[in-house]
């Protein structure tokens, strides 16, 4: 058994794991694991922006970007959480410039900004440039700064290990278990503290934007491990996916002033979202999709819209919001200037589509897009095992794969990176304030014993079922009946097709027999995970009977804070049963109210 | 349509030497390669191995050489290559099992050029100010996802991985062109020695190759003049 020893270990390279290394390292022993090469990170795909109150473009509050995020969350979001994230958002962005991130400069040298979803002057009611930009690449370039940094001090990396297991000693975490791809071994990574940053599970989902590594490895390990899950309920569908493919397209688009469009040549977000139009909440602009699909106005009756940024359809639509530059003149863009500000995007249109976003309409349709919920933490990712609030010793969680909660009901567009950029750190630095003043736990007797037993299953299973059939059936059900709208039947019927799969998971066998890169054997563990993060969604989705945010019920159509103004929390028993419990939402400043874009 | 892959196949517990296997499957001509991939690992062959993630692009996980070119398997379609497709792993990396290379020498050469950013100076309490047409100097090299493309089309790395490669420069280039960056002239000799840019005979392979469309030989000749004059303008 190859055994290791690190105060720190962090499981995931992304920005958040990447965060939490590079403050960890500072004062205490730390490593990073990855089933990645870091830079493979899904960071890297995100494209419009990261939020924070800097007003280099326009005057701006991190009091009014709390607030925003408090209604995008519909009053789900913990208030102290999104005041703390909100406020510590400017001096991170200055940092991530001081590490040498190439943002956008606005023409005198400072950090470019533009409009985003649901962010907005509090005063006016209109977008208010808060997104903080490199092109159409903004992940991309903070994914990059930071591994450069994390190469810069020297941290330690296990590149393409597969973390498994969480080791608990006593209600303490006391280190994971890893298999090294390249060599089929198994790994424990012996550690006084433990800081998951594994990234979301939109794999769950048919048409998702989300890379084939988001399999919510870390909220299925800590929910084998007896720990809650969080708000499950809420996952975000993102408005403009490429059709079919899911392929994310930026919310940038519509801040630099693309509008969708239907069938009937129409701007329909003017009925749905009157004052911000096309730049609402993202929950919001995805039903109003939805509807205008299911009532015949999708493109030639099929089941997408248009997004249109060509600079015609622009410059129209800007005039008669009578949008101007900071300098009151005007706004209108040229062809030239869309491509220099959405390259890629402009890319993957051309490549996937065939289509010319600076000639033509992009075809869209909503995508599975982010997780709010996760494994439950405190704003400084200490994770939580209980609805009391308590602290396990040890162990931490940031970015999606956590749940502070600061995104409640619907994230804004740019929060997700604010919020790795925010919590790793600070994750990072308690992990490491922990670790110093902790003894290592003794480790158990068999360490990776319960990992090992969990492959000997997959390994001599009868070979039946096909992982592929069972992947794709999930995906299906849980787009139709776990997607933007729900309904109790639709639920109930998702969740018995999913407990029907989760059976027959059980015979599925790896035809490769082999131990190094056995891609196979990984992909099939990684589906366990996603299969019990579906039931955990449903379940936890089923019994929330009002709609809010990302969750949309048409039988309770209204939101219902008498009942409903709290969080949820699933636990698993060792039988496989899920259990919910609740806790309440904290609200400091902001009570709830209307929500109305 | 009906597509025939033809794969190379290699797996080291098994296998004396390489091999080629060929699969036919049902297609549209908007498949990205690495949908085939996929349901070949699904459904005929479990046991191919390759490496993917994002599928878009912007990850980097599966390059590999499909008809002759390196490309990105996510951003190859039918449509690109044809009915008839051969997908072989990287050139100049050992080959760890079917499309799966060892990346620990690519990865050796990015870091060799001190690939991050660096400035003594206390920052300021805000931004470093930067203007838009100095950001916009380096901005092509910022766009690169280590995807060892451009490095592993490139004649002189097949020769020798010590070699730093195309995509080590561009990441050299990246810094060297940021005026906010105070280790140009540290740099420029790291890129300047044995296995540095006089090996780069622009050939231009690594500029076909690169699925950013990021102008590599470009990039170069850049870095070759800055030497040459010893300005960075």
């Amino acid at each position: 058994m190859n055994i290791h020893q690190y105060e720190v270990i962090v499981v995931g390279a992304g920005g958040a794991g990447l965060m939490a290394g590079l403050y960890a390292s500072k004062s205490a022993k730390t490593a990073i694991i990855s089933k990645l090469y870091p830079t493979r990170s899904h960071t890297g795909t995100a494209q419009g922006g990261i939020g924070a109150a800097l007003g280099n473009v326009e005057e701006d509050h991190p009091e009014w970007h709390t607030f925003d995020t408090v209604k995008g969350s519909d009053y789900l979001g913990d208030q102290d959480a999104i005041e703390f994230m909100c406020t510590e958002a400017v001096p991170a962005i200055y940092e991530l410039e001081h590490m040498g991130l190439p943002f956008d400069r606005t023409p005198e040298g400072k950090i470019a900004q533009r409009p985003f979803g649901g962010h907005t002057n509090n005063v006016t009611g209109k977008p208010v440039p808060r997104a903080c930009h490199a092109a159409d690449r903004t992940g991309h370039m903070i994914l990059q700064t930071l591994y450069q940094q994390c190469l810069k001090n020297n941290v330690t990396f296990f590149d393409e290990f597969q973390v498994v297991d969480l080791i608990m000693v006593d209600g303490k975490a006391a280190g994971v278990v890893a298999i090294e791809l390249a060599t089929g071994e198994f790994h424990v990574f012996h550690a006084k503290a433990v800081i998951f940053a594994t990234g979301g599970h939109g794999r769950i989902w048919e048409i998702t934007s989300n890379a084939y590594a988001f399999t919510g490895d870390g909220p299925a390990i800590t929910l084998r491990r007896g720990l809650p899950l969080e708000d499950m309920e809420f996952f975000q569908f993102h408005p403009t996916g490429i059709y079919k493919l899911g392929i994310l397209i930026t919310e940038g688009v519509r801040g630099e002033g693309g509008v969708l469009i239907n069938g009937l040549g129409e701007r329909f977000m003017e009925k749905y979202a009157p004052k911000v139009k096309d730049l609402a909440s993202r929950d919001v602009i995805s039903r109003a999709i939805y509807m205008e699909i299911r009532e015949g106005r999708g493109v030639n009756g099929q089941n997408y819209v248009y997004l249109d940024v060509r600079p015609e359809t622009v410059n129209k639509y800007a005039a008669l919001d009578g949008r101007t530059r900071p300098d009151g003149s005007p706004y209108t863009v040229t062809g030239e200037q869309i491509l220099a500000k959405l390259p890629d995007i402009v890319d993957f249109c051309r490549v996937y589509l065939g289509v010319d976003p600076v000639t033509q309409p992009m075809p869209i349709q909503p995508t599975a897009h982010y997780a709010m919920g996760g494994i439950p933490t405190n704003k400084y990712g200490e994770a939580l095992a209980d609805e009391k609030n308590t602290v396990v010793p040890g162990l931490y969680a940031a970015g999606e794969c956590a749940c502070v909660s600061v995104h409640g009901a619907n994230r804004l567009g740019t929060n997700s990176l604010l919020d790795l950029v925010v919590f790793g750190k600070y994750a990072g630095l308690r992990a490491a304030e922990y670790a110093k003043g902790a003894d290592f736990p003794p480790l158990p007797d068999d360490p990776a014993g319960f990992a090992r037993a969990q492959f000997e299953r997959i390994r001599s299973a009868s070979g039946t079922e096909n992982a592929f059939d069972i992947a794709t059936t999930m995906k299906k059900v849980m787009f139709d009946d776990m997607g933007i709208f729900r309904s109790g039947q639709g639920m109930e019927n998702a969740l018995q097709v999913v407990r029907e799969l989760k059976e027959r998971f059980k015979h599925v066998r790896p035809t490769d027999t082999g131990s190094i890169f056995n891609m196979e054997l990984m992909n099939i563990w990684e589906l366990g995970n996603l299969l019990d993060l579906a039931e955990v969604t449903t379940v936890s989705a089923l019994a929330r009977t009002e709609s809010r945010g990302g969750h949309a019920r048409e039988d309770y159509p209204d939101r219902d804070d008498k009942n409903w103004l709290k969080h949820t929390l699933a636990f698993q028993d060792e039988q496989g049963r899920i259990e919910l419990k609740y806790k309440p939402v904290v609200i400091t400043r902001f009570e709830p109210k209307v929500r109305t874009y | 349509m009906e597509v025939t892959l033809k794969i190379f196949r290699y797996n080291p517990e098994k296998d004396k030497k390489p091999s080629y296997k060929t699969y036919k499957l049902e297609a549209v001509e908007t498949d990205r390669v690495l949908d085939l991939l996929e349901k070949v690992k699904g459904y005929q062959d479990g046991t191919l191995s390759f490496r993917r993630s994002c599928a878009h692009g912007i990850c980097g996980s599966d390059a590999m050489r499909i008809n002759g070119m390196n490309r990105l398997a996510c951003k190859t379609l039918v449509r690109d290559v044809g009915t008839r497709i051969t997908v072989e792993p990287l050139l100049g990396l050992r080959v760890i099992k079917d499309l799966i290379v060892d990346m620990k020498p690519f990865f050796e050469n990015y870091k060799k050029v001190m690939p991050w950013f660096i400035n003594n100076d206390p920052p300021p309490e805000k931004e470093r100010l930067q203007s838009p047409e100095a950001r916009l100097r380096f901005d092509d090299t910022t766009k690169c996802i280590l995807c060892a493309c451009c490095t592993t089309s490139c004649p002189s790395f097949w020769g020798s991985d010590e070699y730093l490669g195309p995509a080590a420069f561009v990441n050299a280039h990246r810094f060297i062109f940021d005026d906010r960056d105070q280790a140009a002239g540290e740099r420029l000799k790291i890129v300047n020695e044995v296995m540095g840019v006089s090996r780069c005979h622009t050939v231009f392979n690594c500029t076909l190759a690169c699925p950013r469309e990021i102008q590599i030989t470009k990039a170069i000749g850049e870095l070759k003049m800055a030497l040459v004059t010893g300005r960075l303008d």
